[in-house]
């Protein structure tokens, strides 16, 4: 039997079994609490902000459509994919309400068609692809068809 | 004039295309096509500046010196540049600098390359710290598909339709036909790109530049060395800009999978902004100024970015400007006249300083069969991976 394990360390959580949906980990700079995804260490990208600790801290699960596409062609490698034929899949960059745009595939079973920029979208975990240690997953955005009415509206910064 | 300006004493290109040889003779072909153009004799540069020719980004290829042995050593000064596709400007400000600094006289400046078929990719080997390969593993993430985003969110926000994207490259399809250097000269229909295979929506094949082989080079001097030699025409480099971005940058940046955060306020401009404004006020001209650009279409959509960006119009109003023929050779702010990215295809280390060539035929008048009547002022804009961007302004 084998194990289904993330596609890359400590970049989200699967939210298995913690009773909360799995969530992107960020860092969030104890002196400046200017969060960051990917999760960074050593030193803070704020320039005005000399701080070098940082917390973990879970980004918001839902957020906005910035923009979208999607890959009708197999990208090349190091991009694995997980079917032959290839099947092509769509593409989200989502902004969150900590004011970060996040890209990921969009969830299985979804197209460009089935959203717009503004729209809603939630994390959701999936396989990226399957090796010898199992399935590897990863985060995705999936379209939101029940809305969240405690979401945060995201600041508008980003063009 | 002032106290910054240099002097464009001579420019050259090796044609773009996939001609199958290694990058130094492109190089070297240029090379002396600028110096034939200058009048001046190699032997005469006491400064060789190489962009280094990359692999989607890397950096790491030989390049200076490359260039000076290929033309035969003649004990100039040497630097190389890497600023991705900003690398032949970045050639460029060192060139200017030293010559400004009066620590050298005349500067060959150079890039070439010879890139790769199909989509742009990383180098080999796994490389869990880096950003470029990472974006590949976990989302599949090709150069197409970020220049799709920011063509979806014209169409989104400001109404920009394929059709729109189409007769930009009608456009520099027609600007090219005559354009000597262009690797594609032949005529481009609407219908002909709305029906090539879409490779990233809501992007096709024909919205999407390729990657050619090409090399060009500039000679730069003083402007009392161009005036006492009579070199130049009297066209001038009045601003390199080659900023970085200002925290928090953003807009979602190739290749990166996210932006730093809105959260605590952004800057004035966005990073392409800023490198416009850089160049507008190291240049001490308004946009209004300007005649001709030469902006950097990697795909259709982009060239309406970059007019905004460049503060050519207001933002999301570009489609407008593309509508009413503004933008073509004859209208109010003829854009990419040489034909752009969408007739040369992308030679990295080279793109930039083609831009500064195709700028300084128009202002020369000898841009023969693609000319802006009367330019004077010309702009470029281009924009790379890891904060790299250009914009060079030229006059005479």
């Amino acid at each position: 039997m084998t194990a289904t394990s993330p596609a890359i360390e400590g970049w989200f959580t699967s939210g298995d079994g913690a009773g909360s949906g799995p969530a992107l980990i960020g860092s969030e700079c104890t002196t400046c609490s200017t969060v960051f995804f990917p999760r960074t260490a050593g030193f803070c990208r704020n320039p005005a902000c000399d701080g070098d600790e940082f917390a973990d801290t879970e980004l918001s699960r839902r957020g906005r459509v910035w923009s979208y596409t999607d890959a009708q062609y197999q990208p090349p490698a190091p991009y694995i994919p997980a079917t032959d034929p290839y099947v092509p899949f769509a593409l989200a960059a989502v902004e969150l309400a900590e004011g970060i745009v996040v890209l990921g595939q969009v969830a299985d079973g979804f197209t460009v068609n089935d959203f717009k920029v503004g729209d809603e979208m939630e994390l959701v975990v999936e396989t990226l692809y399957t090796d010898d240690s199992g399935d590897r997953t990863i985060w995705r955005w999936k379209p939101v068809t029940s809305p969240d009415v405690e979401l945060v509206e995201t600041p508008g910064g980003a063009q | 004039m002032t106290a910054n300006d240099v002097a464009i004493a001579g420019v050259g290109m090796h044609p773009w295309g996939k001609w199958g040889k290694n990058f130094v003779e492109y190089g070297v072909v240029a090379a002396r096509a600028a110096l034939a153009d200058a009048g001046i004799p190699w032997t005469d540069v006491d400064l060789i500046v190489g962009g280094e020719t990359v692999r989607n980004g890397y950096g790491g290829y030989v390049a200076g010196a490359t260039f000076g042995q290929a033309l035969g050593w003649n004990g100039a000064r040497v630097a190389t540049s890497y600023a991705a596709c900003a690398t032949g400007a970045q050639a460029l400000d060192t060139a200017r600098a030293r010559i400004l600094a009066g620590l050298s006289e005349v500067a060959l400046v150079v890039g070439a390359d010879t890139t790769p078929k199909g989509f742009l990719a990383p180098n080999a080997g796994e490389r869990w710290d880096d950003p470029d390969w990472l974006r590949f593993r976990l989302l599949g993430m090709t150069n197409p598909a970020y220049f799709a985003l920011y063509a979806r969110r014209r169409m989104d926000l400001y109404g920009a339709t394929s059709e729109d994207f189409a007769q930009v490259k009608v456009k520099n399809a027609k600007h090219g036909l005559s354009n000597p250097n262009a690797r594609y000269r032949k005529e481009v229909v609407a219908e002909e790109v709305l029906s090539s295979a879409i490779v990233a929506d809501p992007l096709h094949l024909l919205d999407i530049c390729a990657t050619s082989d090409g090399a060009a080079a500039v000679i730069l001097c003083s402007t009392e060395y161009a005036a006492k030699h009579n070199l130049g025409g009297g066209v001038r480099i009045k601003a390199i800009s080659t900023v970085t971005p200002t925290f928090p940058n953003t807009v979602i940046d190739m290749p990166l999978m996210s932006t730093e955060s809105s959260a605590g306020g952004v800057p004035e401009f966005t990073f392409k902004e800023s490198i416009a404004q850089a160049a507008y006020e190291e240049a001490g001209i308004s946009p209004e100024d300007v005649d001709v650009a030469e902006v950097y279409d990697l795909s259709t959509a982009l060239e309406l970015d970059w007019i905004e960006d460049l503060a050519l119009c207001k933002r999301g109003e570009a489609e407008q400007l593309l509508r009413a023929g503004d933008t073509t050779l004859g209208g109010r702010i003829p854009v990419n006249p040489s034909g752009g990215l969408a007739c040369f295809g992308e030679a990295v280390p080279a793109q930039a300083l083609a831009q500064v060539c195709e700028l300084t035929w128009q202002l020369r008048g000898q841009a023969e069969g693609r000319q802006v009547e009367g330019a004077r002022i010309g702009i470029t804009a281009n924009q790379g991976l890891f904060g790299h961007g250009s914009s060079v302004i030229v006059a005479r």
